[in-house]
């Protein structure tokens, strides 16, 4: 019984950081039906400029965590800015491409920088308590505890500040929204800010949990994070959230009961069983074709 | 300035009646083999150069195949890698312990071709969730397949597991691979010109239109599918036996990545498009390999420049004049006369 609780922790903790990066994912699709594959390395480097900020700076957790989410977030306005904006009216496709090509710019010109895999070192004391056969790191609650939080305060901008008001609507019409005095170029950068900086916060939290980082670790967690927003269903931002838990939990639940390499397999056959049973995603409402 | 178009266009022209001559597809299929044959006996070429060759050979395969999928259906299909991974497992295999010693050469094509055919028999697999989902949704089906074929590849100890498979021959040879080469494009070609072409068209640009146009679009997208990853397949084997290693870790997504660059750094929806782009990614990769790691830095980056300057790619849905037939030439031709009597006649 302790270990499933231990593994429901585990669980909670690899899911949050998949959460938080599929809210990126999600919150850019929402807004631009584009998605944004260089997402997973924007994430990255969040990890690498935690790295950076600790070894060079030796600053704390909290403004390392501050800087890196700032950090990102600016990489992420910048490439909008020039990368993603000329392609607004171009073919979806080519935009895909171009995120693609984005995200393998991060992932090489990171390796040619530093070739070796890098040790993010300790930032935080950690302390393990002992419940019984349960055994509870502070690392764990901290990364559980502020990516809730950074949830609830992006669920809290999404539904009740002006901001968030003008990004639902931008997802609702994007023609008339313009009409109603929005400034959609504005808005579209504050979302790619907020989603790339959560994805930068993700980093610096994964580098805690797991601290050796390199310059392809994006890809993978990019790709499984990209999962959870489709399962959620792409576009709904607590789609993404619930879609990221329960992907952690599937893949700690696998590595516990089966050999930890069956993970990916049954992690993707049920995505694909999923999609087969409901396209659109959990949260994500059918969409039926206009003729 | 002037000078410089007229010349250009007087070569354009030349090139067009060259190959527009009915002989200059066999003399050209006739030579090439011809070529291929002599390098492979006398190697006068530098190996590392036939390597490159036949790189460009596989790489064209996999591009050209992929440009039905993503140029020619308008589906996202990001799982290439996945059939060119079963092709390459299961030619390996049978080369490695099927075939009697001694008769591998006799034996080789008829590997290739097992393995692009269990290759075209998981794409019917993965066809099949494409009749109810589309877009984005599509894409991560074959995502997730790309990833499931690794990821089994790497459970099954028979054949390596993470670990890989190797002590094939070096059995790809030039000639093979300028054969299916040619025999894919052939293939692909005569496929998008025929009336089941006009169906993959359609679905591309409508498919509830084209459903109403009594196009079988479930059938049009099965053999699709089929084609496209039979020759992924073909890809997969001709690679393999001519690296002589192979681990699940080279076909992930990564690899995915690369085809898809290619078809879109060509162009969607045009075969020389294909051509060109697989060339031009293969050889710059080589020629820029002194640069070390900056070519992988340099690569997307010219990639993104060219989606926000030319977001169709280089041909971008033109096809050469070789690769179309007559009538379609006529068609056009006729077509934009139409239309130039039309603008001319109201004022």
């Amino acid at each position: 019984m302790a270990y499933i609780f231990q593994q429901a922790l585990n669980a909670l903790q690899l899911g949050s950081i998949y959460a938080l990066i599929a809210l990126g994912y999600t919150m850019v699709y929402g807004i631009l039906t584009m998605i944004n594959f260089a997402h997973g390395d924007l994430f990255m480097v969040g990890a690498f400029f935690c790295f950076l900020i600790a070894v060079y700076l030796k600053l704390s957790f909290v403004p390392t965590l501050l800087l890196s989410m700032l950090g990102v977030a600016c990489l992420g306005v910048v490439i909008e800015r020039f990368a993603y904006k000329p392609l607004r009216n171009a073919p979806r496709v080519s935009a895909i491409i171009t995120a693609l090509g984005v995200g393998l710019f991060l992932e090489n010109f990171t390796l040619a920088l530093s070739p070796y895999p890098k040790h993010i070192p300790p930032l935080l004391g950690n302390i393990t308590w002992t419940i019984g056969s349960l055994s509870v790191s502070s690392l764990q609650i901290i990364v559980i505890v502020l990516s809730l939080c950074l949830m609830l305060i992006l669920d809290f901008i999404v539904q009740h500040t002006k901001a968030g008001m003008a990004m639902r609507a931008i997802s609702w019409d994007k023609t008339i929204v313009p009409l109603m005095g929005v400034s959609v170029n504005r808005i579209i950068s504050l979302t790619f800010a907020i989603g790339t900086g959560l994805g930068g916060a993700a980093g610096v939290m994964y580098g805690l949990a797991y601290p050796v980082i390199d310059p392809y670790m994006g890809i993978m967690v990019g790709w499984k994070a990209f999962i959870c927003a489709v399962v959620g269903g792409i576009g709904n931002v607590r789609g993404a959230m619930i879609g990221g838990f329960i992907l952690g939990a599937v893949e700690i639940m696998v590595a516990a009961f089966f050999p930890s390499t069956y993970r990916d397999f049954v992690a993707f056959t049920l995505l694909l069983i999923l999609l087969i049973v409901r396209p659109y995603g959990i949260l994500g409402k059918p969409q039926p074709q206009k003729v | 300035m002037s000078s410089i178009k007229t010349i250009y266009h007087n070569l354009l022209a030349k090139w067009h009646t060259l190959t527009g001559h009915k002989l200059f597809w066999p003399v050209f299929m006739a030579a090439g083999l011809a070529f291929c044959i002599a390098v492979d006996t006398f190697d006068f070429v530098d190996l590392y150069l036939q390597l490159i060759l036949i790189y460009v050979g596989i790489n064209i395969i996999l591009t050209v195949s992929l440009n039905l999928i993503n140029g020619y259906m308008g589906e996202f299909s990001v799982g290439h890698a996945g059939f060119m991974a079963v092709g390459a497992y299961v030619a390996s295999l049978l080369t490695v312990h099927v075939c009697p010693a001694g008769a591998q050469n006799l034996f080789f094509p008829l590997a290739i071709l097992t393995g692009g055919i269990v290759a075209a028999l998981v794409g019917f697999l993965v066809a099949i969730p494409s009749f109810k989902t589309r877009g984005d949704y599509l894409a991560i089906v074959t995502l997730a397949f790309c990833m499931i074929v690794k990821s089994v590849l790497e459970n099954i100890d028979a054949v390596g597991g993470p670990r890989g498979l190797l002590g094939m021959e070096k059995l790809t040879t030039l000639p093979w691979v300028f054969f299916w080469t040619a025999l894919s494009v052939w293939v692909i070609r005569n496929l998008v010109y025929s009336n089941f072409g006009r169906g993959v068209l359609s679905i591309r640009e409508d498919e509830i239109a084209s459903d109403l146009m009594s196009v079988n679009t479930r059938q049009v997208k099965i053999i699709a599918f089929i084609v496209s990853s039979f020759f992924a397949g073909i890809a997969g084997g001709l690679f393999a036996h001519a690296l002589q290693f192979i681990n699940p870790r080279m076909f992930d997504i990564l690899k995915s990545t690369d085809i898809l660059i290619m078809v879109y750094l060509g162009g969607i929806g045009s075969i020389s498009g294909s051509i060109i782009g697989a060339v031009i990614y293969t050889i710059l990769l080589e020629v820029l390999r002194p640069i070390g790691i900056w070519r992988m830095v340099l690569m997307p980056l010219m990639l993104v420049l060219l989606m926000i300057y030319r977001p169709r790619g280089i041909m971008g849905m033109k096809e050469a004049r070789m690769f179309t037939p007559l009538r379609d030439l006529v068609t056009e031709k006729l077509w934009r006369q139409k239309k130039k009597e039309a603008t001319d006649a109201t004022p």
